[in-house]
């Protein structure tokens, strides 16, 4: 009874204000069912539960945390966590779920592109908000974009471009690529032959191995034999980690070189840096890149004994947008908070000045690292040398490109 | 006419069934038809291991081929629900009818690899073709209106429909089993040379039972797709044909609602593991036990094992088998 | 020279690879093969205990400093004394009933076993170094066949032949054969049938993990590194002939060159060619390549 009363009051002195962001003392915020509840839909178990999975669940508990500190608790929030196990039918079942009987208000993460799309689409019908970190293919924000999301940390696109670009550039012409044979794969492939195409190289050809593949020897051979002088990995996880020991075992490298499409600091972690170093790779965030990235990371390996991904770092960083953007509107409904989020740039540790287009992409700065060699790895997780920024507007897809029907032309 | 332990039973369980929206704060409904899609499914699988004998490898080909004709047909062709699900349905009946006239030439072990293979093939086109979506899947498959004016995207009418299907289903099914069709089914599963020597054409029972299993499995797959508006590679993989298997043996071979249960557990746990160990968690303060969730597969084969080690017959034939020796008077058959 | 477009050298050199993967495919097989002929149990843990033998290796190597030479025969030991366990307290009470159980019993250890490396050691996985010894290559001219390679196809043949020889050479072979053929009269000779079961469900096992400990090096290791594995060499041995030992090891080659041709035609489907050969040859000769009809 009394938390009716106080909402109904609350809800009074929203009106009263005009319902305009009140951002003074005592303010109060209009909250569905009193509470705020923040989904996490992970792998906790599968391929990808590295790269994400409890990680993330980590990640979203910080946010929430830091939330609630800086601004007094100003209304209850709630993380819940479930194990997608990497099934569509799964998550697009969970996500309903949640929303017609738990009233999430939000789901974060989302690693592999399938899950992604079946969530993105339940939430579009039930007008509810997704945040996507861990999923990769650009459709999310093109053919496939709803206006109740926000892909948050990177797409193929941008790593394509990142890596392949920087690559050309350092003379890297005439590229071979092994693409593991799925939509994912192929998407990654396509992006990055256009990029290199433009900057003045040559794609010699491509091969498309099974997925899940265990042994690439073959196709590194084929890839030799082109003798193409940059061979891209348009594959993720642990076949880019088998491509990469096969190829150094082989002797494909150092004679050629590798351009790891898609690829984790926990891949580099687990092969080590005698496999992969020299490596020119593209990432949304490294933890060692400045104070703030290092205080956050220091606290995220305090709790979870690894170094946070870049998906972690963007499950924070999308999260605390969204509480911030609560409250400003004084709401959880999800168009007030699409529309503060939209018109709010962010900036925290993770994105300086990021923006959230039409198409659901948050545009923000991308790095091109190199994994050092194992002699200039001075300290557990010391892997990257960024050799550049890419500045968001040249690392995303151009919304002038967009396939996305929400946007207006 | 005897009244049977199963038909009381099934009675029962229909009769929640129809009830079950009155507390839909409770069970969610989309998670129901999503286990009367599973249970639909083992149903039709049980019709040929529980009463054929033939254990079949290779199932997840005809509830995943189904989904994926389904949710095609529908939202890239416009077809009308109900033609959708049919589509669907004669796609898995014809797959069977392939799969099955090249399988049960033989038996045993061979014949469960032999639908392996094929199902592995079935995988392969619906990763490689254009309509199927790879490894993306197919979303938003629209629900549509039943026979143009009944709306299924409310919940509750897409409820009733899925539990018509999954009744008629079942029905079918039992009524297969309990015709003389059936009894000649059994007599092949207990004495295959005996049913020939008797003078039955052995192998035309066979694949008209797969047939029949198949377009059942394939309907349920396509409701499944229509319900969860969603066809995804999860459904050819043969994790699924591995799946069905454990749900029709946690319930009981050969028993009429074994599979249903066994269904039931295992969709159960697939969904709501994860919340009862935050309930747990919750509740005893136990930080640790949040983690449950991610155990589902360890879960799974730890059911497998004490199943195999300790009861055989599974949940239903087990309780079956209680109540026969408690002495209280029902038939089972 | 080219045949199909594909100059002469690559073809060697594919045919060489495959090869390899094709004694992989023997060793592991051969290890179900034994296992059924003599249990008449389907081990579907054995792409669980592939990995745990690469695990243990990679474990006695990082907490104990252990070699690889000597993880080689300490590995396959300790993976198969844990096979014996699970033999002596599960499988035992399985060999009177249908294929079935024991199939859907080892298909739950599996499960199990594979959860349980996840939450301990993470799904990336952890990187095996090279031995000291076999690292490097030799330039045969048509490709650079890096040592280890060559290492793993010697090593593999001759565990291969050696268990070929031992079963169907050798007294001790035919008692085993013996056991397949009728348990109750070798026990009336005075022969141990159970302890025999026993230790020859630990051989197989063993076989399993000395497979892992010779993939540690090339594969990384992970917990899932035997799950797509298993459906595989299943179909080797059905292919083969269940529980034919040398069916298990000629096919298991012999399917590693014809998926190496398919990945130079046609990379996309090799992972599917294995399925169509099974369903082909099990239409054709039901009890497979090498297997007696019974």
């Amino acid at each position: 009874m009394h938390r009716r009363l106080i909402a109904l009051l609350a809800s009074a002195a929203v009106m009263a204000l005009g319902g305009g962001p009140a951002l003074a003392q005592g303010k109060s915020v209009k909250v569905s069912d009193g509470v705020v509840k923040i989904g996490v839909l992970t792998d906790l178990s599968g391929t990808y539960s590295d790269l994400a999975g409890e990680g993330s669940v980590i990640a979203v508990q910080m946010a929430v945390d830091d939330f609630n500190a800086q601004n007094k608790s100003p209304f209850k929030i709630e993380v819940i966590k479930f194990d997608h196990q990497n099934k569509g039918d799964i998550s697009a079942n969970k996500a309903r779920e949640w929303f017609d009987t738990e009233q999430v208000d939000v789901i974060v993460d989302l690693v592999t592109t399938s899950t992604a799309l079946a969530v993105m689409e339940v939430a579009k019908q039930k007008d509810k908000i997704t945040l996507v970190s861990g999923a990769a293919s650009t459709p999310i924000t093109n053919e496939k974009c709803t206006d109740t999301n926000v892909h948050w940390t990177y797409d193929t696109y941008a790593l394509a471009n990142g890596t392949g670009r920087a690559v050309v550039k350092q003379g890297g012409k005439t590229w071979f690529f092994l693409t593991a044979d799925y939509a994912f794969g192929h998407s990654l492939e396509k992006d990055t032959s256009e990029v290199v195409t433009e900057s003045g190289g040559k794609v010699l050809g491509t091969v498309r191995h099974p997925f899940p593949g265990s042994d690439f020897s073959s196709f590194l051979l084929k890839a030799q034999a082109s003798g193409a002088q940059v061979i891209g990995l348009a594959n993720a996880g642990n076949d880019t980690i088998n491509s990469i020991r096969q190829a150094s075992e082989f002797g494909v490298t150092p004679k050629q070189s590798l351009a790891g499409l898609l690829m984790f600091i926990t891949d580099v972690h687990s092969l080590g840096l005698n496999y992969t170093q020299g490596m020119y790779l593209t990432t949304g965030f490294y933890w060692d890149l400045n104070d703030q990235t290092r205080a956050w990371s220091k606290r995220f390996f305090d709790m979870k004994k690894r170094m946070p991904t870049m998906v972690h770092a963007g499950d924070y960083s999308a999260t605390m947008h969204y509480l911030k953007a609560v409250l400003a509107a004084g709401t959880d409904e999800t168009k007030p908070v699409m529309a503060q989020m939209k018109k709010t740039p962010i900036n925290d540790f993770f994105a300086k000045n990021g923006k959230i287009r039409d198409d659901g992409r948050m545009v923000h700065d991308m790095y091109l690292a190199q994994v050092k060699k194992p002699g200039e790895s001075k300290y557990p997780w010391d892997y990257y040398r960024i050799a550049q920024t890419i500045p968001g507007d040249e690392a995303f897809q151009p919304l002038s490109k967009s396939r996305c029907p929400l946007v207006k032309k | 006419m005897k009244i049977s332990g199963n038909l009381i039973a099934s009675f029962v369980l229909f009769g929640l069934l129809l009830l079950a929206p009155l507390a839909r704060e409770a069970i969610y409904p989309v998670f129901l038809m999503k286990v009367m899609c599973f249970a639909l499914f083992a149903s039709a699988f049980n019709l040929l291991l529980g009463y054929t004998g033939l254990l079949s490898f290779g199932h997840a080909a005809f509830l995943g081929a189904a989904g994926y004709v389904t949710g095609y047909t529908i939202k890239a062709l416009g077809f009308p629900t109900e033609l959708g699900l049919m589509a669907g349905t004669v796609t898995a009946g014809l797959l069977g009818f392939i799969f099955g006239s090249l399988a049960i030439r033989r038996s045993g072990i061979y014949f469960a690899m032999i639908t392996l293979a094929l199902a592995q093939m079935v995988f392969f086109l619906a990763l490689q073709m254009k309509f199927t979506g790879g490894e993306d899947g197919l979303q938003g498959i629209p629900r549509g209106k039943l026979l143009g004016f009944i709306d299924l995207r409310d919940d509750i009418n897409l409820y009733y429909f899925v539990l018509a299907i999954f009744g008629g289903g079942f029905w079918l099914i039992y009524r297969t089993i309990h015709s003389p069709f059936g009894q000649v089914l059994k007599a092949i599963r207990e004495n295959e040379p005996r049913a020939v020597s008797l003078g039955y054409d052995v192998s035309k029972y066979k694949l008209v039972a797969f047939v029949i299993s198949a377009a059942l499995s394939g309907l349920a797959g396509s409701t499944k797709s229509v319900v969860l508006q969603l066809a995804s590679l999860t459904d050819v993989h043969w994790h699924m044909s591995g799946s069905v298997v454990l749900m029709t043996l946690l319930g009981g071979v050969g028993t009429v609602l074994g599979p249903v249960v066994g269904a039931a557990t295992v969709i159960g746990l697939e969904n709501k593991l994860g919340d009862l160990g935050n309930w747990l968690a919750g509740a005893t303060g136990i930080n640790a036990l949040s983690t449950i969730g991610e155990a589902v597969t360890i879960v799974t084969g730890l059911i497998f094992v004490v199943c195999v080690l300790t009861f055989r017959r599974g949940i239903v034939g087990e309780l079956a088998a209680l109540v026969k020796r408690s002495g209280v008077n029902v038939k089972s058959e | 020279m080219e045949i199909f477009g594909v100059p002469l050298n690559a073809l060697y050199a594919q045919l060489l690879l495959g090869l390899m993967n094709g004694s992989f495919y023997a060793i592991l097989s051969l290890g179900l093969a034994v296992i059924f002929g003599m249990l008449n149990i389907i081990n579907f843990t054995h792409g669980a205990q592939y990995m745990m033998g690469a695990f243990v290796a990679w474990v006695l190597l990082s907490r104990f400093g252990v070699n690889y030479w000597l993880a080689l025969v300490l590995s396959p030991l300790i993976v198969a004394a844990v096979g014996i366990v699970i033999e002596r307290t599960m499988l035992k009470r399985l060999y009177h009933l249908d294929h079935l159980y024991g199939l859907l019993l080892t298909f739950g250890l599996a499960l199990v076993i594979e959860g349980l490396f996840r939450v301990q050691y993470g799904i990336s996985g952890e990187a095996y170094p090279v031995p000291e010894a076999l690292t490097g290559g030799t330039d045969l001219g048509f490709m650079f066949l890096p040592n280890y390679r060559g290492w793993v196809v010697v090593a593999s043949l001759v565990v291969c032949f050696a268990t070929w020889y031992i079963i169907e050479r050798t007294k001790l072979g035919s008692y085993l054969r013996a056991g397949t053929e009728n348990p109750k009269l070798l026990q009336a000779f005075g022969i141990n049938v159970p302890l025999m079961i026993t230790l020859t469900y630990g051989f197989g096992v063993a076989l399993a993990a000395f497979a892992g400990v010779l993939a540690a090096p090339i594969f990384q290791v992970n917990p899932l590194m035997g799950s797509n594995l298993i459906i595989v060499v299943f179909a080797v041995v059905v292919i083969g002939g269940m529980g034919s030992i040398l069916g298990s090891i000629v096919t298991g080659l012999g399917l590693g060159l014809v998926e190496a041709l398919t990945r130079v035609y046609y990379p996309e489907a090799s992972a599917v060619v294995i399925f169509v050969i099974m369903a082909v040859v099990l239409l054709l000769r039901p009890a497979g390549l090498f297997g007696r009809e019974s």
